[in-house]
């Protein structure tokens, strides 16, 4: 289990990485803190002919709050978005949810960004982004755009990004009103089985879900009586398709839904 | 910008435990085999080599990671201790080590460094840590011996006598 052979650039500047990146494409992977590709290449899911390596581009290791936006740079590692001190008052969905992303010996070097740019259908980050509405920050040597979380993720573990792309930052709304986090894996840290985010919406509550669909799924619900709610919650259980795998049953994973969901709907609305 | 090629060896400097380390390796190297294989420090296991189970986690700058999921080439002008730097003497054992030998806190010993290295940094940050703190650490780490129960005990035992607040009879335990 070890990666197969490739070049290996080290970039000084952003523009040298997206030089590299318009010129072989999909042949070249961006890494970062590598938590998730470094399993890819070791078992060779992927064998991009170049990695580029981002992490000395100190200019993308930063964390902004600006008018009501957190900005968050494909530097910053997932440690230091959790040591931020500002974390729990903007970001209060991310700083319940971080602690549930890997373990502290991944958290030192896997990035914010790189998680993202995965977009492992269970993983805790994809999720927030999506519960938060998020937007991915992508840029190519010939164009910047911003892609909102519901269209950047396409399925399991693809993306909208081009292959000329990088994703430069992620920005998260930050935080207004209440949130809630719940996870089921088989050990703390561990990819989730079914993990739950819930915000306060203005007229009630956003659920998204991840673990269960083949990328993190969000539906909003207004305020509706217990029966209601979970006739809402059963419906949304089923359409997202759960499927039986080695970890759980597509039923417990229904089961699971419906039942952390009730609980995070009620937490946010009390 | 630096390219370093495909197949061919590349010059990688960093501090191994307190001193000045070079070699030489291909950019698809990790962390593990050019620790074990190029530099000759053994003491880092190789276990999954996914980043699941912790065998072969080491301080880099200061933060435990896995050395599985990190490049050889990624680390040129890191600081890197390994469980080789515990030891205050090559016949002695360092404070945590100590504590895990009177513990029983390995058998098979497969794991064992990996969990040293991420304990030792976090007893340095954390020296009043409770059981909780400890356990979450340790869910980085797979132990098939031991069951965790000793392991916990040993970090406790090892924070209080690294903070002063026990005093134990010497012994060769």
């Amino acid at each position: 289990m070890k990666p197969a052979a490739f070049d290996y650039v080290r970039a000084e500047h952003l523009d040298e990485a997206l030089d590299v990146l318009g010129r072989e494409g999909g042949d070249a992977r961006i890494i970062a803190g590598g938590q998730s590709l470094m399993p890819m290449l070791n078992m060779r899911l992927a064998k991009p002919r170049t990695l580029i390596d981002i992490m000395r581009l100190g200019e993308l290791a930063r964390i902004e709050r600006k008018a009501g936006t957190v900005t968050i740079g494909a530097g910053v590692r997932q440690a230091s978005l959790l040591a931020w001190p500002e974390l729990g008052q903007s970001l209060r969905l991310a700083a319940l949810a971080l602690p549930w992303t890997g373990h502290v010996q991944t958290r030192t070097r896997g990035t914010v960004c790189g998680s993202i740019a995965h977009a492992d259908p269970s993983a805790e980050l994809p999720l927030v982004l999506r519960a938060l509405g998020g937007e991915v920050h992508l840029r190519s040597a010939r164009r910047r755009r911003r892609v909102a979380a519901k269209d950047f993720f396409s399925g399991m573990m693809a993306t909208t990004r081009a292959d000329e792309e990088l994703i430069e930052a992620v920005s998260f709304p930050a935080d207004q009103g209440r949130c809630a986090f719940r996870e089921v894996a088989r050990r703390h840290g561990d990819f989730a089985i079914v993990a739950c985010a819930a915000v306060a919406i203005p007229d009630g509550v956003r659920l998204a879900v991840g673990g269960v669909a083949d990328m993190p799924t969000a539906r909003d619900f207004p305020r509706l009586e217990a029966s209601a709610l979970d006739d809402a919650l059963n419906a949304f259980a089923y359409e997202l398709d759960a499927r039986d795998d080695v970890h759980a049953t597509a039923r417990y994973r229904r089961d699971l839904v419906r039942m952390i969901g009730r609980d995070l709907v009620r937490e946010v609305l009390q | 910008m630096s390219r370093l090629q495909a197949g061919r060896r590349h010059s990688v400097r960093f501090t191994l435990n307190g001193k000045p380390c070079a070699g030489e390796t291909e950019p698809r190297t990790l962390l593990t085999d050019f620790l074990r294989h190029q530099i000759g420090v053994t003491g880092t296991h190789v276990g999954c080599e996914h980043g699941v189970c912790g065998a072969c986690t080491v301080d880099i700058d200061g933060r435990p990671a896995r050395a599985c999921l990190t490049l050889a080439v990624q680390i040129d002008g890191s600081v890197v201790r390994t469980v080789e730097s515990l030891a205050p003497a090559a016949d002695r054992l360092g404070i945590l080590q100590a504590a895990f030998r009177r513990n029983h806190a390995l058998q098979c010993g497969f794991c064992t460094a990996g969990i040293l290295m991420s304990l030792d940094g976090f007893l340095r940050e954390n020296p009043r840590p409770d059981e909780a703190a400890i356990r979450d650490l340790l869910t980085g780490h797979l132990c098939r011996c031991t069951g965790y129960t000793p392991i916990v005990r040993a970090a406790l035992e090892a924070a209080a006598e690294m903070r002063g607040d026990l005093s134990r009879e010497k012994s060769d335990a």
